[in-house]
């Protein structure tokens, strides 16, 4: 009943905030997201899972409540978390109390209503990577939509409507998609399968309890529901070309919801596509290995390159997170142990250093009231330890090594590499390799405009040192990507074990 | 129901209903000059939760239930209490108290609303009886019961142009859709010589050179269930009644009276006319069910989508989400467990419907009391002035538009698979796709109210004060639809028990 309690917490947490004043709201909503920090902790300490959660291993914190029964078929509050799940739980917990603090400078409207609804949106985060049940996990994922909607429409930037109504549409439309892909898969199931729980489906599937439906063969519908949900889950990672959602989203968002966009919001769609295409559908996932790593690879350097010719910091930052979900979708597609848990372990990553990236970024912003790259030079000597750690983040995004962001792709392109199941695999990863390069182009390019050099600012706003509430959860971000960068183990080891049964389940003919 | 107690007993919910209605006249006549508004509120409201209350316990009892002897029979077989007869007495009651008590302070400052509370609760009391009735001749009588208070009820305001024309346009459609619908019944009582619902399934298959007659009758009562639940071909006073009537009126309408009309559709042409002795008389109801279901919900939808005014607008989804509901008609295949599902599904779709309807409806009913006007524009910014309600609102509408953190998005699925189980996948394609078209407007509402300034910083000066019963109402309706998200179980059992018990 600990998850339970966990996630019920959350929207306790959320509720209470919504109606505190709004003078300490924000103080609140820090100290409260606080207990499920350390509540996740405490889940990290307990945890005995082994391997995949899906595939038939053993499930930590496991709890199944009967809720209802749909043509023949039961659903049920269904919940526990394995290697793959407990690192994100673990990153969402870790980045809302820091994106909450983040939000005290520039959130300065309805700050009540604001950070219930951060709160309410972690808790639907946390039960999107806690549902072991297609419907419950699907309402957690529907129901991030709506405070993520609400809050880029009412705290963004000029042009929030827009970005919010397009936000709304695309990763509505792209849900729909899903959702008839997954029920094709489960009409095609037919009795061989009694619930709606993950782990049946996927043992059934991998027990060849596809039949025909509606006169179509099972190898058909598979594929078929295979395209549907990696076209639904791409929108959300998002891949090239479904990504254009992304950047006016990010740029309208306030910071601390950038944060969350970029930290985790993004890796509900990798950690989808994992769980769904990667876990369940391997036969098909190796059958268009080629296909999913040339758009992989397109991501990673198209994204790069967008970022390259970006003048807006914000944007760069957005746009290279296109290029950082590339990698991860490269990692998922080759099928080894190294490649599928390199993928995953750079979710956390990335989750870590873009979160980073946005906040600093934002904290110059709340300085300069600007975030062009032509309008600042030498912010350095104004902010020396903001500038200081958005350096190093930077650096951390490049892959320097005994960084967080180093390990994660270093795993990707070990697992790459040599991957057995997807042909000229070595030739994908030199490509993939090669946007390194860019992205150091790029993020080395602005640091230099922006950052150094003699200090001009195009606009009238005294720029001083940030106050230490800006600059404390910066510090806290850095800290733990050097400890990740330093110790992946700590993480890796966990989805390793989880990630090999995956990986098991697809046939090499090559 | 124990053996020592009289069988009438289970005609209890009816019977408080009508009692109160008769209750709340006695009220006015022995005080007709005091303004007791807030008496005959409470009198009314009262009523309908001790009615809902009954209905609650009785469904958990398994009063009529196959379980504990089956339906309940009275009046020489022209009544019959069964499950499917307390799971819609259960709606009604709960739109009804909703309704009573929001209106409250709607009619706040009008000069004599005691004749609103007891038409309202007289036609609910109508039905009550038409979700019991067994012959077709009580189900005319009590369809009439529903009709005329609905009709006064329109036409309340009458100092309202909008009001009493919506009233004139309802009550010329309603009497020339009633003289059909008794034409009908009478073409079936010619042929086959009865009005019990059993008497006439027994006679159908038999009808030889009447079977032409019967299946004119047949479909002039089809023509008379698409008036009373706002279908294609007789939808048009539906826009212009529910718009021009006062809005908790329009709300009590396209909830409890479109359900109203779904329990003697569900009703008749399970019992009176079963599928298969229909199609020995070559009368093929489902299919047109089913085309009716497809042209309503698109209908709906798409004049929806076009509307500037958020009560227009709601009456036409109403309309959308009828072809919804008959769905649960139109894609019956015989089979006896695929039928009661998604006949089972269409109910528990009227009941969220009921509460997420009745919602936005009263919502709607606090945007005119402020006076904010009735254009998406006109909500620009509510969200500032009125946090909560518009919080309600937006529940109100993801919820129509079935999304998944509400419970529009069960009942919604369970239909369409319910569909799709019994083959007939391209009614839930249309109904998919009419989802998706509906998540346009019904967003609309919610983008205004939250995300769009409002045109100057004084419009919104007239949201000033906090209708508390009306709030409550609201309120109370947003926690219910997210309520039976959890607790969906429960009713989709009751349900899908009910309605098996018509196959």
């Amino acid at each position: 009943m600990i998850l339970e309690a966990f996630i019920a917490f959350t929207f306790v947490a959320a509720l209470v905030v919504m109606v505190a004043p709004d003078e300490w709201a924000g103080k609140l909503a820090f100290g409260l997201s606080l207990a499920p920090f350390l509540g996740s902790l405490y889940l990290w300490s307990q945890f005995d899972a082994v391997g995949n959660a899906l595939t038939g291993g053993t499930i930590a914190f496991e709890s199944r409540i009967e809720w209802l029964e749909v043509g023949g078929r039961s659903i049920s509050w269904f919940v526990g978390l394995d290697g793959i799940s407990l690192p994100l739980v673990v990153l969402t917990t870790f980045l809302v109390p820091l994106a909450i603090v983040s939000a005290w400078t520039p959130i300065d409207t309805r700050q009540s209503q604001f950070y219930g609804l951060l709160l309410f949106m972690e808790a639907n985060l946390l039960g999107v990577f806690a549902a072991l049940d297609f419907f419950l996990w699907f309402i957690f994922w529907e129901a991030v939509l709506v405070p993520m909607y609400f809050l880029i429409g009412v705290w963004g930037g000029p042009r929030r409507k827009y970005a919010a109504i397009k936000f709304f549409v695309y990763t509505n439309a792209a849900s729909l998609l899903m959702f008839i892909g997954f029920m094709s898969l489960t009409f095609a199931l037919g009795d061989s399968v009694s619930s709606f729980g993950l782990p049946e489906i996927t043992q059934a599937i991998a027990a060849g309890g596809l039949g025909t439906w509606f006169g179509f063969e099972a190898g058909t519908i598979a594929m078929a529901a295979f395209l549907a949900m990696f076209l639904g889950f791409a929108v959300k990672v998002p891949i090239v070309p479904v990504h254009t959602w992304l950047p006016d989203a990010h740029v309208e968002a306030p910071t601390p919801v950038s944060v969350l966009l970029a930290g985790v919001l993004l890796k509900m769609g990798t950690y989808a596509l994992l769980r769904f295409n990667f876990t369940m559908l391997p036969d098909q996932a190796s059958a268009l290995a080629i296909p999913i790593a040339a758009i992989a690879v397109i991501s990673v350097i198209y994204g790069a390159m967008l970022a390259l010719a970006q003048k807006d910091l914000k944007r760069i930052v957005a746009y290279s997170s296109v290029s950082s979900m590339g990698y991860v979708i490269l990692g998922l597609v080759v099928f080894t142990e190294y490649g599928v848990g390199g993928a995953t372990f750079q979710m956390v990553a990335h989750g870590l250093i873009s979160g980073l990236m946005f906040m600093a970024v934002g904290v110059m912003y709340n300085a300069t009231h600007t975030r062009m790259v032509g309008d600042m030079s030498g912010m350095a000597d104004r902010m020396p330890v903001t500038v200081g750690i958005l350096v190093a983040g930077a650096f951390g995004y490049m892959g320097l090594p005994l960084m967080a962001g180093f390990a994660g792709e270093f795993f990707i392109f070990v697992g790459a590499f040599g991957a057995p199941s997807l042909p000229y695999a070595p030739i994908f990863t030199a490509l993939a390799m090669f946007g390194i390069v860019v992205v150091a182009g790029y993020l080395l390019a602005a640091m230099q405009k922006t950052l150094f050099g003699p200090f001009r600012l195009e606009t009238d706003y005294e720029v001083g040192r940030a106050p230490l509430h800006d600059v404390a959860p910066l510090a806290v971000l850095l800290a733990a990507i050097i400890v990740l960068g330093v110790a992946p183990d700590i993480f890796f080891e966990m989805i390793r074990d989880a990630a090999g049964p995956v990986v098991e389940g697809v046939s090499v003919d090559v | 129901m124990s053996e020592h107690v009289p069988l009438w007993t289970a005609l209890l919910p009816v019977l408080i209903l009508g009692v109160t209605g008769l209750a709340l006249l006695l009220v006015d006549t022995i005080r007709p000059n005091a303004r007791s508004n807030t008496t005959l509120s409470v009198v009314s409201a009262l009523g309908a939760l001790a009615s809902l209350a009954v209905t609650v316990w009785f469904v958990a009892e398994g009063t009529g239930d196959v379980s504990t002897g089956g339906a309940i029979y009275l009046f020489a077989d022209a009544i019959k209490v069964d499950t499917l007869a307390l799971f819609f007495t259960a709606i009604f009651a709960s739109v009804t108290a909703l309704v009573v008590v929001a209106a409250h302070d709607y009619f706040d400052d009008h000069d004599s609303p005691a004749a609103f509370y007891s038409l309202t609760v007289f036609a609910a009391t109508g039905m009550a009886l038409l979700a019991v009735a067994n012959s077709l001749a009580v189900v005319f009588v009590a369809l009439e019961m529903v009709s005329l208070p609905s009709y006064a009820l329109v036409a309340y305001l009458k100092k309202n142009r909008g009001s009493v024309e919506a009233g004139l346009k309802y009550f010329l459609i309603g009497a020339l859709s009633s003289a059909i619908f008794v034409f009908g019944i009478s073409l079936v009582y010619a042929a086959t010589g009865s009005l019990i619902f059993s008497d006439v399934a027994a006679e159908i298959e038999s009808l030889e050179g009447l079977a032409g007659v019967a299946g004119i009758g047949i479909a002039m009562i089809i023509g008379g269930v698409a008036f009373k639940t706002a279908s294609v071909p007789f939808h048009f006073w539906a826009p212009e009644a529910y718009e021009g009537a006062p809005a908790p009126v329009s709300a009590f309408l396209s909830s409890a009276s479109k359900a109203a009309g779904f329990v003697v559709a569900f009703r008749v042409f399970t019992e009176a006319f079963p599928i298969g002795a229909s199609l020995v008389a070559d009368v093929n109801w489902v299919l047109a069910f089913g085309v009716l279901a497809a042209v309503t919900m698109t209908v709906g939808n798409f004049a929806a989508a076009v509307q500037e005014n958020v009560k227009r607008m709601l009456a036409y989804s109403s309309i959308g989400h009828a072809g919804y509901a008959l769905i649960g008609l139109g894609a019956l295949s015989g089979s006896a467990a695929g039928d009661s599902a998604v006949m089972g599904a269409a109910m528990a779709h009227l009941l969220v419907y009921g509460f997420m309807n009745t919602g936005a409806f009263l919502f709607v009913a606090m945007a005119e009391r402020w006076g904010v006007g009735r254009t998406f524009e006109d909500y620009a910014g509510l969200a500032r002035r009125a946090p909560i309600a518009c919080t309600a609102m937006a529940v109100f509408m993801f919820s129509l538009a079935g999304l998944p953190p509400f419970a529009g998005f069960f009942s919604k699925y369970v239909l369409f698979m319910g569909a799709i189980d019994n083959g007939f996948v391209w009614l839930a394609a249309v109904g998919a796709i009419n989802s998706v078209i509906s998540l346009y407007y019904y967003s609309r509402v919610v983008k205004a109210m939250f995300l769009d300034d409002p045109e100057s910083s004084s419009t919104l000066d007239t949201v000033d004060s906090r209708p508390t019963a009306l709030y409550a109402a609201v309120v109370f309706a947003a926690v219910a639809t997210l309520l039976l998200l959890p607790g969906f179980g429960p009713v989709i059992e009751t349900a899908e028990a009910a309605a098996s018990a018509l196959f």
